[in-house]
């Protein structure tokens, strides 16, 4: 009975669990799924995570490569995320170009990396103006239960901290470079960005971490984007019906309680690592 | 614009935004509502559609299909145009009421003509103007403020080209002229929750600034 009522009616299904401050799957509604991080299990990159979010399944492989620099960035190395969303992770996914969703998160990868400051590209420069490295981070999505965002930038980020690049020198003379692979040395992470996404359903009630169920009900999605100092690096509300500046303030706190959690799971995950 | 005191503009700084800020309605004669909206020096042209025919494909039986396209003064539309055609997008759909409408579709063209800074903000300014004069029923009509933290922890409202590549922090809001809530918000660069909150109300102030200056037009115009 209830299965059909879910089906036919999901937003009255769901109102009448909010009005007791609670969801369908028992959560609370500032509560997070359970998140698994797993780093650097493909042998094959550079660097790799592969992070569970609930039942959200992202993994993220770095290849670095060495290319001549961009003719406006002579010093600077850079980094190009993609995400990619399969057919294989969901039933509204289909073969062929790119959705909207995996382009704009994306884009949302690619302004984190910017605006963060988490590499230095800098520091990625080989030889001025002739060598740099190129780092491919890519990002695949193996089972969408909402949040994709959140999942994408956690495996980014681990996968950048497990990322180890080969010792490049360049022939002065010869101008061709010697990569000595058996040498690694990590890539210098400097800031760790944390996402944490939330969904406005019915107007008014937010939610943290919405699955997929939630975020096809949601008439609004705030996405945010904190660093260790406490800082904001991104806030991202692209429309949808208006919140209250309160709510706004308290996504922003719900935010920087969660990344304090996810930098903790991430050290103990490169620790348990190491040893 | 500079404000010196934070959260809190001065009369004369309004007194700025009501002169930089000019619209002239009913641009284009085909269109059903079209807008150019100049924030500074930065133009852009909406034209509005609607509600017209839809394709089958996006059809939506109990609303209407919002369709933003954005074309960039020069090049072909990229990635960042279909973020900002997303943005536009649903900030348009909330303000719309769709619900009556179902299967049609409400087609909004922006042309940039000149990008001298605040061009999401003008953009969608634009935009709520062309859906006015067209006539398509909303909800509420939007207000969109672009704002900038300078390397001094200044804000600056509707920034200059110039001012916004200098920036630490670039932000653009766009409020509901109903409830004045956010509807649009979004941030990109390294600033604490206490200064984002700063901007927010500013713009806030701003946005309220604006929503007279439409009334002011709208009369003028009867």
């Amino acid at each position: 009975m209830a299965a059909q009522f879910k089906r036919i009616q999901l937003d009255a299904y769901y109102s009448k669990y909010l009005q007791r401050g609670r969801r369908p799957d028992g959560r609370a509604l500032d509560a997070f799924r359970k998140t698994i991080l797993n780093v650097g299990s493909i042998r094959t990159a550079d660097g790799s995570a592969l992070v569970r979010l609930g039942n959200t399944t992202v993994v993220c492989g770095v290849k670095a490569e060495l290319a001549a620099p961009r003719p406006d960035a002579p010093t600077k190395g850079y980094v190009v995320p993609n995400v990619e969303l399969p057919a294989m992770c969901g039933p509204d996914f289909r073969p062929g170009p790119p959705a909207e969703l995996a382009q704009v998160t994306s884009q949302l990868m690619l302004d984190v990396v910017r605006h963060s400051g988490c590499v230095s590209e800098e520091r990625l420069c080989v030889a001025d103006g002739e060598l740099v490295w190129v780092l491919y981070c890519d990002v695949v999505c193996l089972a969408y239960d909402g949040n994709l965002a959140d999942a994408c930038v956690v495996a980014l980020l681990a996968a950048l901290t497990n990322t180890r690049l080969p010792a490049v020198t360049l022939d002065d003379e010869t101008k061709r470079e010697r990569v000595d692979a058996d040498v690694r040395v990590p890539l210098d992470v400097l800031s760790y960005p944390v996402a944490t996404s939330f969904a406005v359903v019915d107007e008014r009630v937010l939610l943290a971490d919405p699955n997929a169920e939630e975020e096809s009900l949601a008439t609004a999605v705030v996405t945010v984007v904190t660093l260790e100092s406490g800082q904001l690096c991104i806030v991202h509300k692209p429309g949808g019906s208006p919140i209250a500046l309160e709510e706004m303030e308290r996504c922003i706190e719900l935010s920087l309680a969660r990344a304090k959690q996810i930098r903790q799971l991430e050290k103990e995950t490169r620790l348990s690592l190491e040893r | 614009m500079r404000f010196k005191q934070i959260g809190i503009i001065l009369e004369t700084d309004a007194r700025t935004i009501m002169e930089n800020i000019r619209c002239q309605p009913s641009s284009l004669t085909r269109p059903d509502g079209s807008a150019t909206f100049y924030e500074g020096d930065t133009t852009v042209v909406a034209a509005v559609y609607g509600p017209t025919e839809v394709k089958l494909s996006k059809e939506q039986i109990d609303k209407a299909t919002v369709e933003v396209t954005f074309k960039p003064k020069q090049g072909l539309p990229g990635c960042a145009e279909k973020a900002k055609e997303s943005m536009i997008r649903s900030t348009c759909e909330s303000a719309l009421l769709c619900m009556l409408h179902p299967r049609t579709a409400v087609n909004i063209v922006l042309q940039e003509m000149q990008d001298s800074g605040s061009l999401l903000s003008c953009c969608i300014n634009a935009a709520c103007q062309a859906l006015m004069n067209a006539g398509v029923s909303m909800r509420f009509v939007v207000a969109a403020v672009s704002c900038v933290l300078d390397s001094e922890d200044q804000i600056v409202l509707f920034p200059e080209l110039k001012q916004e590549q200098d920036a630490k922090a670039k932000m653009t809001f766009v409020f509901a002229s109903n409830s004045n809530n956010v509807v649009l918000a979004t941030s990109s660069g390294i600033i604490s929750p206490k200064l984002f909150q700063k901007c927010l109300i500013t713009s806030q102030e701003a946005g309220t600034k604006t929503f007279e200056l439409y009334r002011d037009w709208l009369s003028k115009q009867n």
